[in-house]
């Protein structure tokens, strides 16, 4: 029985997480049945990769931490092999709510690249101070970049089609903030479209996000130079499909 | 001071932070690392164009020869590039060592299994 879940893999990369990625995993296998979920342990020192395999999920455990960079690639290399034209990364931490998966799949049929915006409207969510500088300027550069406007550039919720899973397999960076600000510097200059659909969040089940303000002037600092440095690099080419491995 | 070694401060500060630019282009080099080069370039420019910041520097922490504070910073830089690259060092020998512990175990998974499979048919 075809299913419209067919050809999509869900990833999570997760780091530590044993409280919380089996719920999620079940969670989204539940709500979602036939759709198939790869859970990247990204390096966990506690028992992710068990709680993980326990609820269902197919789990590749990295022997070091590699960043969600790191874990996406595993995560894209995998899709690749395996045949899945599209992959959805979801936190392991519950933040994301799954019913958002149907969108993104359907605005998937016509773009590359669909992210999961918190801001947008739905959900509760905010951020204040330096960090929410760093994420306006962020938005208004890459939308530009983009041609589309985006205003969450630094979710993790996001889904690729078969194009965007062929060039991240090849090109997905693993350097900090990498994986959100220049992953989609690489995508754009691909002429890879992208977009993105409201989605509702809901607060970390465990830990709060920090407020502190140094903290965050660093996190602007270390954006800024992330998006510099990927505006400096000359722009990736889409592999064929013939030359993907 | 003439305009030649005017010019050739610049220049070489200019030199400096056009090879790291370009190498963090090419993907050569990662953005932690280029941080000091990056840094010391940009001061050795500041103090190319401008002179007078170092012996306004000088007097401000007390260094009686200006000149003395080029070496002391340029000295600390470098000291602080090669402590990290101990650091970062000594980390890719664990994670070589532990890919290394890895695959041993991986191969031994692997002929067990054969073995096993070649018992049953």
């Amino acid at each position: 029985m075809p299913s419209p879940f067919d050809g999509t893999l869900i990833v999570m990369p997760a780091f530590n997480e044993e409280e919380v990625v089996g719920n999620v995993v079940r969670e989204v296998l539940g709500t979602f049945p036939g759709i198939h979920c790869l859970v990247v342990d990204d390096g966990s020192s506690d028992a992710t990769s068990a709680e993980a395999a326990a609820a269902g999920a197919i789990v590749a455990s990295l022997p070091f931490n590699l960043g969600v960079g790191g874990a996406m690639r595993v995560g894209f290399k995998y899709a690749l092999e395996h045949g899945y034209a599209n992959v959805i990364q979801i936190d392991s931490d519950g933040q994301h709510d799954p019913v958002g998966v149907p969108a993104l799949i359907e605005q998937l049929e016509t773009h590359d690249l669909v992210l999961g915006a918190r801001f947008a409207g739905e959900g509760e969510y905010s951020v204040r101070g330096p960090r929410r500088w760093a994420m306006l300027m962020l938005s208004s550069i890459l939308s530009r970049l983009a041609g589309t406007r985006l205003t969450d550039t630094t979710s993790g919720f996001r889904a690729s089609g078969p194009r965007a899973v062929r060039l991240f397999a090849a090109h997905y960076p693993a350097e900090y903030l990498g994986d959100t600000v220049e992953s989609l510097v690489i995508a754009a200059r691909a002429r890879l479209t992208v977009s993105q659909v409201a989605v509702a969040m809901r607060p970390r089940a465990g830990g709060r996000p920090s407020h502190n303000p140094f903290k965050a002037a660093i996190y602007l600092g270390r954006a800024v130079m992330a998006l510099f440095i990927a505006l400096l690099r000359p722009p990736v080419i889409l592999p064929s499909e013939a030359s993907t491995r | 001071m003439t305009i030649a070694t005017y010019l050739l401060g610049v220049f070489s500060a200019l030199l400096t932070l056009g090879v790291v630019i370009e190498m963090l282009r090419r993907r050569r080099l990662r953005e932690r690392h280029a941080v000091w080069w990056l840094l010391a370039g940009t001061l050795a420019l500041l103090v190319g164009l401008f002179p007078d910041i170092l012996g306004w520097a000088a007097s401000l922490v007390g260094v009686a020869v200006p000149t003395n504070l080029i070496f002391f910073v340029s000295m600390a830089v470098l000291f602080l590039v090669s402590i990290q690259h101990s650091a970062e060092l000594t980390d890719l020998e664990t994670k070589t060592r532990v890919l290394a512990e890895t695959a041993a175990l991986q191969q031994l998974r692997i002929e067990e299994l054969e073995k096993s499979i070649r018992k049953e048919s």
